[in-house]
């Protein structure tokens, strides 16, 4: 995983609560047994039309949007379905940051598996950055967004904090417990599934 | 102070406690299918490791797998080489697998507790968010992604925030339970809880509106925590638990042994205190069906479509989200909920495909064909559950009222077969989830119990199920 710091460019505003993981990448395109190349699928059914045309009302086919690397969006991000594809999609497009006032747990917590920044605000704060048209900064070091008129603190807890400013692998991380996990197995009660086969 | 179920078992599992921050938390059971797993294999094999306690592992095919006749080949090329996929990585890291001939294939939510690998007091996760069906066996169990899914694989641990526990109390005593079922208790809730009312806890669901549902309909309510945003949800264990249990294929040797330990551990304590507490009274609940987009937006059968204000409740972006709802299902305000017609009716999926569901679905339909109009379709939750059900005629009652009869899988719950809804068609579905195309691009799911499925696909519209011969 790459490390995280600094990124700047204006916000792709969606304005949708609720937003679901089969809206971000809808079924069909779960198939794939890679993690790359899902940015094409990203939220299709809104993008395409049935003819699989562009449907121009959409925010990610304004073209003012294109480059892009921050989301915001409504309340409950990511609900529904644990599919991690969802993620890649959204990194895979180009997305790095989401901003939300909050988000589904399951979806939170793959994003920082995968270097992608998700921030909660409050419902004013977020509904004024949706509004925002001028670049943006988000600085995870110093925890801030800076807009044209304003700095934004945002909290992040200090252990994903690390994981994404690092870019650390996560299970080499934990296998340095190893005889912590080996020492736990063996005061286990809990038997293997297949002591009867 | 004393301590919630939830805490006891999520202590008895903490490796590694890092001050102020996460626990590194010990799995007992990790569930696998073919569609989140074939990325965290690879990883394993970019990063040369193994998997650590593949006796702790099964893997089985459910979410793409066709429903018709198993023994042609899989027309979808990615279907085929998904599934070929899990084949490979099940033999090359030596997991077991109940494949597509296996008597064990099903939705894995399903067979873990028909396995008997789910038990109470272990911690439990797939890579799947309804994983959460398993809490109904007093376990912690819960959905995780794909990396997660590599770190179980490599560890059998996970890193974890302690989320917070939530009490979801069922007072009172169903009226008519042949009528009014566990998905309607479930739905019930979501609707007042809302889709992130349960985000950042553990729910333990409590009371006689509880104690008295059987293991199945136990499984339906936890089975949905995760519609209501919880990370799990649970129930302690009780006798009925323990009987579902007794005699299961993989429950272990020391099975009788360990019950006696639950029995004394596996319970919150008097004074053990929630985060946060909400409480559904049962006696007067009528059938519940979704008018919406996602399991909140749901009301009673007898209600009519509410309007996006109404549902709102003055709050903007609710009212936004409802009137994108109302449009995508094509409802007009006020149409009451039993006017409305539909084309397809889904008896299936993790939350309701299970023989209990079959049989009481089979109750409303006996000696009665499906409305002209209506295409309806049974998929039965495991290729055992289709064993016991056939046993017992119930596909016959099912056939002769011109349902189609399936073999076991996740099938239109989630459309990532064949089984899908044309765009435009309605659906009354079993299923968890009434999102935007998730059964079909363009399609409309109403979500409602087995029951009010299978009297809907009689009449060719929704009706309350209380009003039809049960006897």
């Amino acid at each position: 995983m790459e490390s995280f710091k600094k990124v700047s460019s204006i916000v792709t505003p969606l304005d949708k609560v609720n937003v679901d993981t089969d809206q971000i990448v809808p079924k069909q395109f779960l198939k794939l047994i890679q993690k790359s190349g899902f940015g094409k699928f990203l939220f299709f059914d809104w993008r395409y039309d049935e003819n699989k045309n562009k449907r121009p009302d959409f925010v990610l086919n304004n073209p003012l949007y294109v480059n892009s690397k921050i989301l915001v969006a409504g309340d409950n991000f990511g609900c529904g379905s644990s599919r991690e594809h969802a993620v890649w999609a959204l990194l895979d497009y180009g997305f790095s940051v989401i901003i939300a006032p909050s988000f589904a747990d399951i979806f939170f917590s793959n994003c920082f598996k995968n270097g992608i920044l998700p921030i909660s605000l409050d419902e004013k704060t977020v509904e004024k950055l949706q509004q925002e048209t001028s670049p943006i900064e988000v600085d995870l070091e110093t925890q801030t967004i800076t807009t044209p008129s304003d700095k934004i603190l945002f909290k992040i807890d200090s252990h994903k904090k690390k994981i994404l400013l690092e870019g650390l692998d996560d299970i080499a991380q934990t296998l340095q417990y190893e005889d912590k996990i080996t020492e736990f197995e063996k005061n286990s009660k809990i038997s293997s599934i297949l002591i009867n086969d | 102070m004393g301590k919630t179920l939830f805490e006891k078992i999520w202590e008895s599992h903490v490796v590694v406690k890092k001050q102020n921050g996460p626990s590194l938390i010990y799995v007992d059971r990790h569930l696998v299918h073919e569609v989140t797993s074939p990325q965290a294999f690879d990883g394993l094999r970019l990063n040369k490791r193994k998997v650590r306690r593949p006796d702790l592992t099964i893997a089985t095919m459910d979410h793409n797998v066709p429903t018709n006749d198993r023994s042609l080949p899989i027309l979808d090329q990615t279907s085929a080489i998904q599934i070929k996929t899990l084949e490979k990585n099940c033999k090359d890291f030596g997991i077991k697998l109940f494949d597509i001939n296996s008597p064990n294939q099903g939705i894995v939510h399903v067979i873990g507790p028909q396995l008997g690998i789910t038990l109470p007091g272990t911690t439990i996760v797939c890579g799947d968010s309804h994983t959460s069906t398993h809490g109904a066996f007093g376990s912690l169990a819960f959905g995780i992604g794909t990396s997660d899914v590599e770190h179980v694989l490599a560890s059998q641990t996970l890193w974890l925030e302690k989320p917070a526990p939530f009490e979801i109390r069922i007072e009172g005593k169903i009226k008519n339970p042949h009528a009014v079922t566990a998905k309607d208790i479930v739905l019930s809730i979501i609707k007042h809880i809302g889709t992130g009312g349960g985000t950042g806890t553990v729910i333990e669901y409590r009371g006689e509106g509880i104690t008295d549902l059987s293991m199945e309909q136990r499984m339906t309510i936890c089975n949905m925590s995760i519609e209501a945003g919880a990370r799990a949800g649970l129930i302690a264990p009780d006798e009925k638990t323990y009987e579902y249990l007794r005699g299961r294929e993989y429950t272990p040797k020391n099975f009788e042994s360990m019950i006696g330990l639950w029995r004394d551990t596996l319970k919150t304590d008097s004074d053990a205190e929630f985060e946060k507490q909400f409480v559904l009274h049962v006696d007067d609940i009528a059938p519940q069906v979704s008018w919406g987009t996602n399991p909140g937006m749901t009301c009673d059968v007898t209600d009519s479509v509410p309007s996006a204000d109404e549902f709102a409740k003055g709050d903007l972006n609710q009212k936004k989200g409802a009137e994108k709802a109302l449009a995508y299902m094509d409802l007009k305000p006020g149409t009451p909920i039993e006017d409305i017609k539909i084309d397809r009716v889904f008896i299936g999926s993790c939350t309701n495909a299970r023989l209990e569901d079959l049989i009481e679905a089979s109750r409303v339909i006996k000696g009665q064909k499906i409305s002209h109009h209506v295409r309806a379709m049974v998929v039965p939750g495991s290729q055992m559950v289709k064993k016991q059900a056939e046993e017992m005629g119930l596909d016959k009652i099912f056939i002769d009222a011109n349902f189609e009869w399936r073999e076991a899988g996740c099938s239109m719950c989630l459309g990532m077969n064949p089984d899908i809804l044309s765009p435009g068609e309605r659906c009354a579905s079993t299923s968890n989830r009434n999102f935007e195309g998730r059964q079909g691009t363009g399609g409309r799911t109403h979500l409602v119990s087995p029951v009010m499925a299978a009297a809907a696909a009689i009449k060719g519209h929704f009706i309350d199920v209380r009003k039809m011969d049960l006897s």
